[in-house]
């Protein structure tokens, strides 16, 4: 049995709106709201790295649950844009909070990782303990600020977010979570090495307008959760108009399908917990009932959580 | 009613408009289509002719055009 004990998040100063990114990129600012939803996005400082926004997150989180690093026994990160190969960037976010010597594993999942830490988290706090799950992503280092590279370009943002997990009664309580990848489409959604993001964003969406309200279907029938139950999902910030396209499929009103990505952007696998984590600030401190959680991408991974 | 009949009858069903495209015309580039509607065309597509489009098959190039969507479709039965 595990519980969420609550959320963090941490985005950098800086906004760049849909003006500025279609002067560097040529892309026309209605445009690009008109096909994603997408206003505004935060991009990293040149000082800060997916570690230092990975920390912010997390002592946010432990801030919000009222826990101290120490109480941690576990952490999980997932991020696509480590600055290197190895060593991942866990172990350094473990020791920016000083808990050097925790185990700190690194899940190099883009935009479906966040959802696979909180998985493993809950099946992991039972021996671990307190699991901090953490995603960091800084996406501006990873697109063509070009007119070739403007079709991705224009969705990603930086941040992080973080959540913690544990094995005592929380806010909410895991109850089943499916999982799912498929190497079939690894190419339509890759970063190779010292390289910009190359996505076939047609066949990206088809496959998740397909797979996510799957996923998310599969999940409430096993568990028997009436879809119009559901108080909210959390999904994946990819793209406006997949979200409402995704609860629209599943048949739950679209708004309880949490958005911020007007705001944001895609931040990749950050963009769930940063969303969880603004959802939870306006709930007042009482957990509605069932929440899904949701992602999909790059790998492909893609899956659906259930928390009440 | 002949498959390419059937088909231009769920594009438009899709498409939410009376649209006449060639044979050979790009659904995408003509912007008939986008990925969004294409995922709705593949499942009137399942439901029209009774066949089951796996997620492998979810790719533009398939059904670009009315005569790709009417190969699909006769490869599948």
């Amino acid at each position: 049995m595990a519980w969420l004990r609550g959320f963090g998040s941490y985005l950098p100063d800086r906004i760049v709106s849909n003006v500025e990114i279609g002067s560097m990129t040529g892309a026309d600012p209605a445009w690009i709201l008109q096909v994603s939803g997408i206003e505004q996005r935060r991009f990293a400082g040149t000082g800060e790295t997916v570690v230092s926004l990975g920390a912010r997150a997390a002592q946010d989180c432990l801030a919000a649950c009222g826990a101290g690093a120490s109480e941690v026994g576990l952490i999980l990160m997932s991020s696509g844009t480590a600055e290197r190969r190895f060593p991942g960037p866990a172990s350094a976010v473990g020791m920016e909070l000083g808990i050097a010597g925790i185990p700190a594993i690194d899940l190099p999942l883009a935009s479906a990782g966040s959802l696979f830490g909180l998985t493993l988290a809950a099946q992991l706090a039972g021996a671990y303990g307190n699991v901090l799950v953490i995603a960091s992503e800084i996406m501006s280092r990873a697109i063509s600020l070009t007119v070739e590279g403007r079709e991705t370009a224009i969705l990603f943002g930086d941040g992080a977010g973080a959540c913690l997990v544990g094995a005592e009664p929380g806010i909410a309580q895991f109850v089943d979570a499916v999982l799912h990848s498929d190497g079939e489409f690894a190419e339509v959604l890759r970063l190779e090495h010292d390289g910009s993001i190359h996505m076939d964003g047609k066949t990206v969406i088809m496959q998740a307008a397909r797979k996510l309200p799957r996923a998310i279907t599969e999940l409430l029938e096993r568990n028997r959760q009436a879809a119009s139950e559901v108080e909210a999902i959390l999904l994946h910030q990819a793209n406006l108009n997949l979200l409402t396209r995704v609860a629209q499929s599943v048949k739950v009103p679209e708004n309880r399908c949490y958005s911020n990505v007007a705001r944001y952007g895609n931040t990749s696998s950050a963009s769930m917990l940063i969303a969880a984590d603004e959802w939870w600030r306006e709930q007042a401190g009482k957990w509605p009932g069932p929440v899904v959680f949701a992602a999909f991408g790059a790998g492909l991974n893609w899956g659906a959580m259930l928390v009440r | 009613m002949n498959d390419q009949t059937r088909i231009l009858a769920i594009l438009r069903q899709v498409a939410g408009k009376p649209i006449e495209p060639s044979p050979e015309d790009s659904l995408f580039e003509s912007g008939l289509l986008d990925s969004f509607t294409l995922t709705d065309l593949v499942g009137a597509l399942e439901g029209e002719f009774g066949i089951r489009i796996p997620d492998s098959d979810l790719t533009p190039r398939k059904f670009d055009s009315m005569a790709r969507i009417e190969a699909y479709v006769a490869s599948k039965r």
